[in-house]
């Protein structure tokens, strides 16, 4: 018996004997790429850095999360100090960057560096979880987090809040400018996980009605330097 | 007489009937509606963005074996292994096997259609482990103990009463009618499920070729914790939803959301390209990718209905299907509901068997004008009756065409069969007939014209 693999492979290459009609199109594909341009026809996501602020606000707005627009990185501090004090923070987990570390530590609360071989249990009993990111986008109002720049796959999304701590200038205008920043970015070696989030965790499962925070953060705080 | 049929028949003929609950499924479905038509209009041209997403398709499609074997080769290049299965049994066993040997006790699952398809939570049930849906409308349905009735939205058509009493019982909650506390619920009873699972088994909605990265999109966050926390993660995708191009998403993610649940994104859109790296602070040891087959190569092998394998199950086609919204999505008794899945089911499963979804259609189209891929839905239903009309038809088909031919080809005969029955037209409503009674029960019947067509033509003027 030929292994799965052959034969899988022998079935499809017998099918694709016989072409398919290419379906017919307005628009027809850019060489080199195969959904040609795509720009002009997705939802818009901002020509200038003004643009893109005000649709990144726009959209993170509707999908019910929190955005503070900060100058500088000691006022991202005290910005953080001050959700700290509402939620009543008592313990928080942060990974080791140079935009998180000094927000997080200069906390008040219980403070907890996840590192390689941590104890998920413990992530498990905490109320937040700060990390950075990768990059904003506007278009969708998504963040985009990996293994790498976010404390590894469950920071962002085993605690009850994320925070994330971003720049302006992470801002990109919409997911094709994404897609390729992240490509040049990482070239090869990519994080074993990229993550868009887009708004705090979320269920309609129940009659189709809204509620936040399934089994993901119930609140999702972006603090913006710049 | 086909078994599947018959329950089909039974099935939709009562839940046809109950009023209250297509109310409820209509109300339910209302909000969707409102949602997609503000996100559609986001879009600057959705039409042409329509074109995109269904060429990006076609593309990797037409040239699976290529892009697939792309794919693997820079998936294994990432640390995942790949393994093959040709149908449901060898995906089966070959998750079974990887289970075992990683002497787990724990799985814990977020939601996949393909793992319905090929019945996998029985066989993990018979072999001794715990299984356990994270995603909260699979739980719901498992603890109901029924399957999935819309393959994007699992149990749609549960009220919150009812959700209410089935936590009481099996996890001892006090009673409450609100949606939220039933979620919380899920969630505190879930929580510690994630972290004493070894095993976590997802879907995934895009494979893509150029870097190797499996893509699976959520709105809960369940999926992402089960590829965080458990030790060994093993995703099963058909061997369909691979895509050349990492950009291909920056059209397939919006509009699968936008179409699908009216979302401008859905919340979680997540790429894996491999285990746990080195320096990297969590994630599995291991990753397992099983490709499963399962008849979609002969969906492949029918250029008449290989778009039907462009399908990136957003459920659309569902949402808009008067069939399904009246009849419901349990009737249809297959994995995938509503227009698609009577498209794709006969071929998974035998066309004479399951030829009847379809004939249960109107031919409104509405699923083929909602597909974001532009699947030719209604016509592929048409193709089906033609194709189980060659191959299978019924002694009441054949009847029945070489009765028709006789008489339309001798118009005398015709036009005397014309007499008759407008005499007797009125008499078919009293007796009892096969087919045409069933038909009547519910539907008036025009009087008949006092002249034939030909009679009425011919005294015109055109005459
Ligand atoms: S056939 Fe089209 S509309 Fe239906 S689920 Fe698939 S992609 Fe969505």
């Amino acid at each position: 018996m030929a292994n799965a693999r052959d034969e899988i492979l022998a079935r499809v290459r017998e099918a694709l004997k016989v072409t398919a009609p290419k379906p017919h199109f307005k628009s027809e594909p850019v060489s080199g790429r195969s959904t040609g341009t795509v720009k002009a026809w997705l939802p818009d996501g901002g020509e200038t850095l003004s643009e893109q602020l005000n649709l990144l606000t726009e959209n993170l707005a509707k999908l019910k999360a929190n955005l503070v627009r900060v100058s500088d990185v000691s006022a991202a501090h005290q910005a953080l100090q001050q959700i700290a004090l509402t939620k009543k923070w008592k313990k928080v987990a942060y990974h080791s960057h140079p935009l998180v570390s000094p927000a997080a530590e200069a906390l008040n609360c219980e403070k907890w560096e996840v590192t390689s071989s941590f104890d998920k249990q413990k992530l498990e009993g905490c109320d937040a979880g700060i990390t950075s990111c990768e990059a904003l986008v506007a278009q969708l109002g998504s963040i985009l987090v990996s293994s790498e720049s976010s404390g590894g796959r469950s920071l962002s999304v085993l605690p009850p809040v994320h925070v994330v701590i971003a720049t302006v200038d992470q801002v990109v205008a919409d997911l094709e400018v994404c897609f390729a920043e992240v490509l040049a970015k990482h070239g090869q070696k990519l994080p074993s996980m990229l993550s868009f989030i887009t708004g705090p965790s979320r269920t309609g499962d129940i009659e189709r009605i809204l509620v936040l925070g399934a089994h993901g953060p119930k609140e999702l705080y972006v603090i913006l330097i710049g | 007489m086909s078994n599947a049929k018959d329950i089909f028949l039974k099935e939709a003929t009562t839940s046809t009937a109950d009023g209250p609950q297509r109310i409820f499924i209509n109300k339910a479905l209302g909000g969707y509606y409102t949602n997609r038509d503000i996100q559609k209009a986001r879009y600057r041209d959705w039409e042409r963005a329509r074109d995109v997403a269904s060429l990006a398709k076609w593309t990797a499609v037409n040239d699976l074996a290529n892009t697939l074997e792309a794919f693997v080769a820079k998936f294994e290049s990432n640390g995942g292994k790949v393994h093959w299965a040709r149908d449901a049994e060898e995906a089966r066993q070959i998750i079974l096997q990887l289970i075992a040997k990683a002497k787990a006790k724990a799985v814990v699952k977020s939601k996949c259609m393909t793992t319905e398809e090929i019945h996998l939570n029985d066989a993990l049930e018979k072999a001794g482990y715990s299984v356990v849906e994270s995603d909260l409308g699979e739980f719901i349905q498992q603890l109901r103990g029924e399957a999935p009735y819309h393959f994007v939205f699992p149990c749609m058509h549960v009220k919150r009463e009812e959700i209410s009493a089935l936590f009481t019982k099996h996890l001892g909650t006090a009673a409450t009618n609100s949606p939220e506390e039933l979620t919380m619920i899920a969630r505190r009873h879930l929580r510690q499920l994630y972290v004493d699972a070894d095993v976590g088994i997802t879907g995934a909605n895009f494979l893509v070729a150029e870097t190797g990265q499996i893509s699976i999109t959520e709105n809960e966050g369940n999926a992402r914790l089960t590829a965080a926390l458990p030790r060994i993660h093993i995703a099963l995708s058909g061997i369909e939803k691979v895509v050349k191009k990492l950009d291909d998403l920056s059209v397939l993610l919006p509009m699968l959301a936008t179409a699908g649940a009216g979302q401008p994104m859905t919340c979680y859109n997540t790429l894996y390209s491999g285990p746990r790296k080195p320096g990297e602070c969590d994630g599995p040891e291991e990753f397992h990718l099983v490709l499963l087959d399962n008849a979609r190569t002969q969906i492949l092998a029918d250029p008449e209905q290989r778009d039907s394998l462009h399908c990136i199950r957003c459920g659309a086609c569902l949402n808009v299907c008067p069939i399904f919204k009246n009849i419901g999505g349990l009737a249809y008794g297959t994995t995938y509901q509503g227009p698609i899945g009577s498209v794709i089911t006969p071929h998974l499963r035998g066309l004479k068997q399951w030829n009847h979804l379809s004939a249960a259609s109107s031919l409104c189209g509405a699923c083929t004008d909602a597909c974001p891929v532009r699947i030719d839905l209604h016509h592929h239903l048409l193709q089906n009756r033609r194709n189980a009309n060659q191959t299978s038809p019924t002694w009441f088909d054949r009847l029945f065409h070489r009765g028709f031919n006789f008489v339309i080809s001798r118009p005398r005969l015709f036009a005397f069969g014309g007499r008759v029955f407008r005499f007797t037209l009125p008499l078919l409503k009293k007796i009892p007939l096969p087919y045409l009674s069933a038909w009547l029960k519910t539907r008036d019947l025009p009087p008949a014209p006092a002249q034939s067509f030909r009679q009425q033509w011919k005294e015109s003027s055109h005459g």
